[in-house]
């Protein structure tokens, strides 16, 4: 089975995040990236697909430059190649501009499967995986908490709300968002790192695959912190101050202890 | 120019009926035919939904659309999408908005592809500035906020976050129902049975108190120093999402959009940012109190009180001070 993973590299979930003056975004020049995570659960979803059943997992990205580093853990983990569209203002492309470029490089490889998570961490659409099963014209279903392979097709169990699940059963090719969750994630080895640096990494630019930036159809106009919808008592300070000063609160003012 | 409010109905026990965020949605596209001074109407898809379509016969709309077809008994993306789209080419609807269910997420995005437009998903408020739609949206899980306008031509779609909008402002009125059956071919993905896992053990929605643990406990191995806290609480432990994820409590205790709902007298949220999924299973609480190193965190946006620092100190001294308290 060939199975291509869509990953995204996203700056990492501890950091702290400043408007940049622009307004328009953050600041992103002194942040750490790392895997989006979902995307983290989509890859080694796909390298135990390949570990049953066989085949290979070719992992696809879009991002600047700095996104090798990310394709190179991926690699480290156990794909065997990869293809980086490199784009250092990947801002300028929508949810649909983004999926069109994600499309012009998968479609050359024909996959039998395509796995993206369900959703980034940063811009959080959850929409890039939808999009671009419908633009390479195949069948898929979102939110996959397992994959089975039968004879032709899968099936794969879909995350409903409040706690219901449903299976669904698909022909291949097709293309699944995946849920975090769905397994345990790997580290990669030190023999996986050192393989990984001689494995192929394959550099595109949207030129290249001929799918500039269109004019987008949806403009992030200004970012910002969001207002409190409560009046929230924050108390810092040392540790037993503190405390003590949420117990009195939770005592005598909410009444809850 | 007109607003077009798609409902969701689900049929998962007994006769379809509607889930809880589209009469949120309803009320949201009747709040924006007011602002934009434009018709609102709303659809039903399904099978056996003439009931549905008749509740929406007594509301403020321009028309009430029952679609109706065979092939939308079981919810496919390929019949769905299909369905909405022929629906929004015959309405000329301008506006079309979701409530932001799993749902949705799993057609929207391609019903919008179909039609060369973007949708914008997952919206928490949104703004009429010069006659024009500004939507407001979550970034970085909860973080940040963004207006994001549409620059392209209409229609526009929309994707409505749960509990954005108060399902009880909706107007009463009435509305003629409008049969539409749309031309479908049979879906390529094949629906199966609906289930729960195994009978869930433990109840969250009966808890008084909820201590919940987030990523900030760092390791499985940290997990007995909030199990210490809920105990001296008398509190049931809970969790987010990624906790239960990695396994160190088990799926049950998890709260969230994939979890329990719950609305506890009092929730402690212990080492939890807030992603939204989280938030949407817990901001009902009647008191919330937040402990988190990051003051940013969005957990404080919902938090009544919060202590800004390292649950590694802040517990163990809060544990003191609530056996001081009770004694």
């Amino acid at each position: 089975m060939k199975i291509v993973v869509c990953i995204k590299q996203v700056p990492a979930r501890d950091s702290q995040l400043r408007v940049a003056s622009s307004g328009a975004w953050i600041q992103d020049a002194d942040l750490s990236y790392e895997i989006n995570e979902p995307d983290a659960y989509a890859l080694e979803e796909g390298l135990q697909l390949k570990e049953k059943h066989g085949g290979e997992v070719v992992v696809l990205c879009a991002g600047p430059a700095r996104a090798a580093q990310t394709i190179r853990e991926a690699l480290a983990k156990g794909a065997d190649r990869a293809i980086h569209i490199e784009e250092e203002n990947l801002g300028a492309f929508d949810p649909l501009g983004a999926a069109r470029l994600l499309a012009a490089a998968l479609g050359p490889e024909k996959p039998d499967l395509v796995l993206t998570g369900l959703q980034s961490d940063d811009l959080g659409y959850g929409q890039t995986g939808v999009i671009l099963a419908e633009l390479l014209g195949l069948p898929h279903a979102t939110i996959i908490m397992q994959v089975e392979k039968q004879d032709g097709s899968i099936r794969v169990k879909r995350e409903l709300e409040d706690g219901w699940f449903q299976h669904v059963e698909m022909p291949l090719p097709a293309l699944l968002t995946i849920q975090s969750g769905i397994n345990k994630l790997r580290y990669a080895t030190l023999m996986g790192i050192k393989k990984a640096k001689s494995k192929e990494l394959r550099t595109v630019s949207p030129a290249d695959l001929g799918a500039a930036a269109p004019a987008p159809l949806i403009e992030l106009s200004r970012v910002y912190l969001p207002g409190r919808s409560k009046q929230t008592q924050l108390f810092e300070g040392p540790p037993k101050e503190v405390a003590a000063k949420l117990v009195e609160k939770l005592k005598f003012e909410a009444r809850v202890i | 120019m007109s607003i077009l409010v798609v409902m969701e109905q689900r049929a998962v026990q007994g006769p379809p009926a509607w889930s809880r965020m589209s009469l949120e949605t309803l009320a949201a596209g009747q709040q924006l035919g007011r602002e934009l001074q434009q018709p609102v109407s709303a659809a039903v898809l399904g099978q056996g939904i003439g009931s549905l379509a008749g509740e929406l016969a007594d509301k403020k709309l321009a028309h009430a659309y029952a679609v109706e077809h065979d092939l939308l008994k079981d919810y496919t993306p390929d019949t769905y999408s299909a369905a909405v789209r022929q629906l929004v080419e015959h309405s000329g609807a301008t506006i079309v908005v979701f409530p932001h269910t799993y749902q949705v997420r799993d057609f929207l995005p391609k019903l919008a592809t179909a039609l060369g437009r973007v949708a914008v998903s997952d919206v928490v408020a949104h703004r009429v500035e010069d006659g024009k739609l500004v939507c407001v949206r979550q970034l970085f899980q909860g973080k940040l906020n963004v207006d994001v306008r549409f620059t392209g031509e209409p229609p526009y779609f929309a994707s409505l976050q749960a509990g954005a909008y108060r399902a009880d402002t909706l107007e009463a009125g009435s509305a003629a129902v409008e049969k539409f059956t749309p031309q479908l071919s049979p879906a390529r993905t094949k629906p199966l049975d609906l289930f729960r896992e195994a009978q869930r053990a433990v109840d969250l929605t009966a808890a008084e108190i909820i201590v919940s643990v987030g990523r900030g406990i760092k390791e499985a191995g940290n997990i007995p120093i909030v199990q210490k806290l809920a105990d001296a609480l008398g509190a049931e432990l809970a969790a987010s999402r990624p906790i239960c994820d990695s396994g160190w409590l088990p799926m049950e205790r998890q709260v969230g959009s994939s979890g329990q709902t719950v609305a506890p007298k009092m929730y402690l949220a212990v080492g939890i940012s807030g992603a939204i999924q989280h938030l949407v299973g817990m901001k009902g609480s009647k008191t919330i109190v937040a402990i988190n190193k990051d003051s940013n965190a969005p957990i404080f946006e919902v938090a009544d009180y919060g202590i800004v620092g390292d649950l590694f100190q802040v517990v163990p001294a809060l544990i003191e001070e609530i056996q001081k308290a009770k004694s």
